[in-house]
Parts: C-alpha cells; structure tokens; sequence
C-alpha cells in the first residue's frame, strides 16, 4: 500500500469559476422586476415545464408542515435545472408532486404544466391518478431513482426490466431487444450486465440500469432525485454526464441534489432551496461566482474548497415558518423589513428573493 | 508492537469467493485524519468494518494500541469495544425506527450499565454539540431528516467518547452546511480527546480539506 500526502486541492466541477464580480452584471436593462426575470436566452419562450405558484401542504395532527411554497420555475427543452438544498428543505417533495406521488395528507395548488410532445399541455397538478398513471409517469416524466436497488424489481433481469417497459411504451416484441441493447449502450451498461439480476449489481451498475429504465420511453422530462447518492465518484460523474447529455440531446431535467459540485458540473440553472422556497433562481456559473442570496452565499462558504464553514444556526421547522424571510434568525443582513416577505430590489439578478442580496451591497 | 494506534495487520478478506482484501495494513494514530481512498470495490468499508470490530478478517488481526483485538464486537468487553466508534453512510439503516433521537443516542451508553439520569445528561448534551435543538429530541427517525439524523449518528458514536472514530462516507448525503459543521464538531471532539480518525469519502476536495494524511488502497485483486 502506498501512503501519499494529498495534492493541492483542485475545486471539483468543470465550471471555471469566475473573478467574484463578473456574475453580477444583472441585466437592469431588460429584467422586468425579479421574480419574473427569465435566464438569459429564454426569455419569453415558452418551457416544457412550468410550475406556477406550487404549494404543498403536509396536514399532520396538531401542525401544517409548508413543504412547498409558492413555487414557480421553467425548465425548457435542452436545459438541466437543479434544484439544491438541504434535506428537508422541501426539494424531494417537489420531485414527488411533479409525479402525482405524494401521501393522502397532502393539499396541492397552484399548477405544474408540462407540455406533451403532440404540443398539448397537461396539469401535472390537477391530472388524475389515473391519467398521471397511464400517460405521465415514465412516459412524459421519467424518474431516475434516489436508489435504485429498492426501485428495480428484483425478479428480473435488467434485460427483461427494459424490453417490458419498451414494449409497454410502443416498441414490438421484434424492436425489443435490439433497443434495449442500445438504451443500455447509451448509459454504459455491458451486454453482460444485463443478465444478471438487480441484486447482482453493484450500486453503480444498478443507478446506470435505473437510468437506462427511465430513458426507455425517451420521456421529454426526466426528474432525477438524489440520483448520486451513496455513488463513487467516477460514477457520480459518468451518472450526471448521462444526465447532461440528454440535455444536449434536447431532454430536459430537472435534478434534485443536496450536492453543489453536481450542480456545478452539469447544470445550466441552479434554483436554490430554503425552507420551502426557492430563494434564488440563476444561470450556473454567476451564481457560483456571485451568490445573490445570503443563504446561497453561506452554502456555497460551506464547501470544503472554500471556508468549509457551516451556515450559523438551524433552518426553521416547516411547521412553524416566520411571515417574512424564513432566513432571517440566521442572517447577518437581517433588517426589519426582512419580516415581510422578501421582495428583491429592481435590478437583482435573476430570481432572488431577499430585501438585501449581496450583489447589491450592503443594505442601507 | 506497544505503539498506540488502531492499525490492521495483513488483513485479508473475501466475500462470495473474491478477494477484497488481500494482506493490508492500515494504521490510525492518536490525532490523525487518515483519509483512505481507493476505486470502488478495493474495500474501503471492509477495511472500516474490519476496524469496527464488526467484521473478522479470514487472515490477519487488528490491534488497539499493541493489543490485539479478536472476536466479535459485541463480545468484547465494553471497555475495548466502546474505544471504536463508525459512523455509515446512511443514519436510517444504522438507527431503530421505533426509537426517539435522544433514545438512540443514549442508547449505548444504557446498554453499558450507565445510570440513567448520567445517560440522560450526556445525550442532551450530545444532542446540543452535535445541534440538534431539544424539539427534535424526542421525534422519531421518520419525522426528521437525513441531516437531523445523521447528527443524531455522530452524537451516539461519542457518548462512550471513543479513541478511533471511523466515517465512512458519513457526509455523502449531507448538504454542505451540515457537512461542514459534522467536520467541525469532529475535528474539535479529536482536538479535545487526541482521537485517530479514519476518513473514507468519494470527494476530493472533502478529502484535500480534512484529511492530513492519504492511504490509496490498490485496487482489489483479480480473481
Ligand atoms: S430577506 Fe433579509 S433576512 Fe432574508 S436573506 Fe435577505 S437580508 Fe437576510
């Protein structure tokens, strides 16, 4: 065994990270007043989902956990959102209400509009199981597991997994086989591997087969939640390069990540999460460069190629969340307008939703 | 060998007939972070495991300060079993789900005899250096999060304030602010105890950061 003294740190990623200002040039000029300001280059088009005014609410026995508030975002065809927070920020309930898959005690409102490839919008929101059963799930969204080895059935081999789900999305028992080879191909799976039953596989070869069982129906939307946990990291990379490629392609995904180097590799967009809502909404590399939002700032000082320092103090119960800025017990630019709810000044870059971003200065 | 250390010696193991391990050694001293890393598969957890006490190796033997250990974790006596702490992944597949956050991390310290009210001290006090707030302490593992419950995991892995704490890919699912501050509370409990860490994780700049001194594990033998 060799013992080596660590490298120089090399900031993971392949974003390169600009001088602290160039992301802050905000586009005053055109933006509309944030929160409706679109990133650049899309301004105007219409998304292949978007989600209007979300809100999710958990009735438990004696409290109402706000799990989502008040949530709009676009994703468009060719794009890769992640949407980053901590646990129990409300992102996975997201992914869950895109999928019509949350529990009985959940109300929903607002809209989450996902347009079909025919052209025809559909209410993700306000679809029926039924409708969300048949004609959503899997074939307009597909979901990459957050752990795969309890999703796959496990009576079957990852060869008869796809030829299934190609077949239940169109192909003929002829077409099958020669997809499934090349779904699998497409993800880096070996022909070998497909014989082999799921529990046969390691972790990495088990999230490529889910991967691959989620592109099967070539969904126009693919929601990945946590798709790299517990991985390697050459397979966390090639999992979020599959991801990015479909992008590429013309796919869009939506990513659902606790991990800020993932959100850096492949994202185009990254939508931060706090509390039940998104604080800030912007192009990748500005918002690594030039945080906006004082808790994107204190995440992103969190990182161990940066200060390695933890955002002081604890996120609010989503039971007990204050009428204003639910950041503002842990803020060091907390005013007292910050008790009402965060209107950005004209001229924020991007969707930030906060009294006193920092790409603004000091608060007065 | 007197040195004081947690080390494997010549470990070998094997599962389902392939060799992970094939004669390793490994050494964790007092006040060191020793990082180890190593491609998937070159068996880093079995290595952690092997320390842990919670997995005989087919050949060789681990030592806790020239001493050596053997046998099976819970058959040790507490007082050499309590000075190896591991910390996994995944809190919800390391805690019982029918348990409150301050029962799990008292947990051990009942299971050695502690009398309760002691026990009792030490997990709010536990709980507070980890932060977790007392509203949370007595909700179970599915009203909290990963995050809350893996502070729960740290705080029970030093109520018996061991000498080796092992983390295995403890802050893999953490966001970065609760990594940072689980780091933290653990360089400082090191600090204040000259506790030997061992540190397996998949990301670099983690490892750059942590870390003061790197083991690459070759990867696992073909078979
Ligand atoms: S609105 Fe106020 S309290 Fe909230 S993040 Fe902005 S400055 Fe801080």
């Amino acid at each position: 065994m060799t013992t080596t003294r660590q490298p120089t740190p090399v900031p993971s990623g392949t974003g390169t990270v600009a001088p602290a200002d160039s992301g802050t040039v905000n586009r005053a000029g055109t933006a509309a007043p944030a929160g409706t300001a679109a990133p650049a280059g899309t301004a105007g088009r219409p998304g292949l989902l978007e989600v209007d005014g979300l809100t999710v609410r958990f009735q438990l026995r004696d409290a109402v956990v706000q799990a989502v508030t008040d949530l709009n975002l676009t994703v468009h065809a060719g794009e890769l959102l992640a949407v980053v927070g901590e646990s129990g920020c409300g992102k996975s309930v997201l992914a869950h209400a895109l999928l019509g898959l949350l529990p009985g005690n959940a109300t929903l409102t607002g809209h989450a509009r996902l347009r079909r490839p025919a052209g025809e919008r559909v209410d993700l929101v306000a679809s029926s199981e039924r409708h969300l059963a048949r004609a959503v799930r899997g074939r307009a969204v597909g979901l990459v597991p957050q752990s795969p080895a309890t999703a796959l059935n496990p009576v079957r081999t990852g060869r008869r997994l796809l030829e299934e789900t190609l077949r239940a999305h169109g192909r003929t028992r002829r077409e099958a086989p020669a997809a499934a080879e090349r779904v699998a191909a497409d993800v880096g799976l070996d022909p070998a591997d497909l014989d082999r039953y799921p529990h046969e596989l390691s972790g990495g070869m088990a999230q490529r087969l889910a991967t691959a069982l989620a592109l099967a129906p070539d969904p126009p939307l693919l929601l990945a939640d946590e798709p790299t946990t517990g991985l390697d990291r050459p397979l966390v990379d090639h999992t979020l390069d599959l991801l990015r490629r479909r992008c590429d392609a013309g796919g869009a995904v939506l990513l659902i990540t606790h991990d800020l180097a993932a959100a850096r590799r492949v994202a185009d967009t990254v939508a931060v999460m706090y509390a039940s809502r998104i604080v800030e909404r912007r192009p990748t590399a500005e918002l690594f460069a030039a945080p906006a939002h004082p808790y994107t700032a204190g995440l992103l000082d969190a990182l161990p190629e940066r200060a390695f320092r933890p955002v002081p103090g604890h996120p609010p119960m989503l039971t007990d969340l204050p009428p204003g800025c639910a950041f503002a017990p842990r803020c060091e630019r907390a005013t007292d307008v910050c008790r009402t709810p965060p209107t950005p000044p004209a001229g924020t870059p991007g969707r930030v939703a906060c009294h006193h971003p920092l790409t603004l200065g000091a608060p007065a | 060998m007197t040195s004081t250390a947690l080390a494997a010696h010549e470990v070998a193991v094997s599962y389902g007939g392939r060799r992970v391990l094939d004669g390793v050694d490994l050494r964790v001293a007092p006040g060191e972070t020793v990082g180890l890393r190593g491609p998937s598969g070159s068996g880093k957890s079995t290595l952690a495991r092997v320390l842990a006490l919670l997995h005989a190796p087919e050949a060789g033997h681990v030592t806790l300060d020239g001493h050596r250990v053997a046998g099976a974790r819970h058959r040790l006596p507490a007082a050499v079993r309590t000075r190896v702490a591991i910390l996994f992944q995944s809190p919800r597949a390391a805690t019982d789900p029918r348990l409150g956050l301050a029962d799990i991390i008292a947990e051990p310290l009942r299971a050695t005899g502690t009398p309760e009210e002691r026990a009792r001290a030490r997990a709010a006090e536990l709980a507070d250096l980890v932060g977790l707030t007392p509203d949370l302490l007595t909700r179970r593992p599915h009203a909290v999060s990963d995050g809350q419950l893996q502070r729960a995991c740290l705080a029970r892995a030093l109520v018996h304030r061991p000498d080796y704490l092992l983390c295995d890919e403890a802050t893999a699912m953490l966001d970065a602010s609760t990594q940072a501050h689980l780091a933290a509370v653990v360089t400082d409990y090191q600090r204040q105890h000259a506790a030997g860490v061992l540190l397996i994780t998949h990301d670099p700049a983690l490892m750059a950061r942590w870390a003061t001194r790197v083991v690459d594990l070759p990867p696992p033998p073909q078979s």
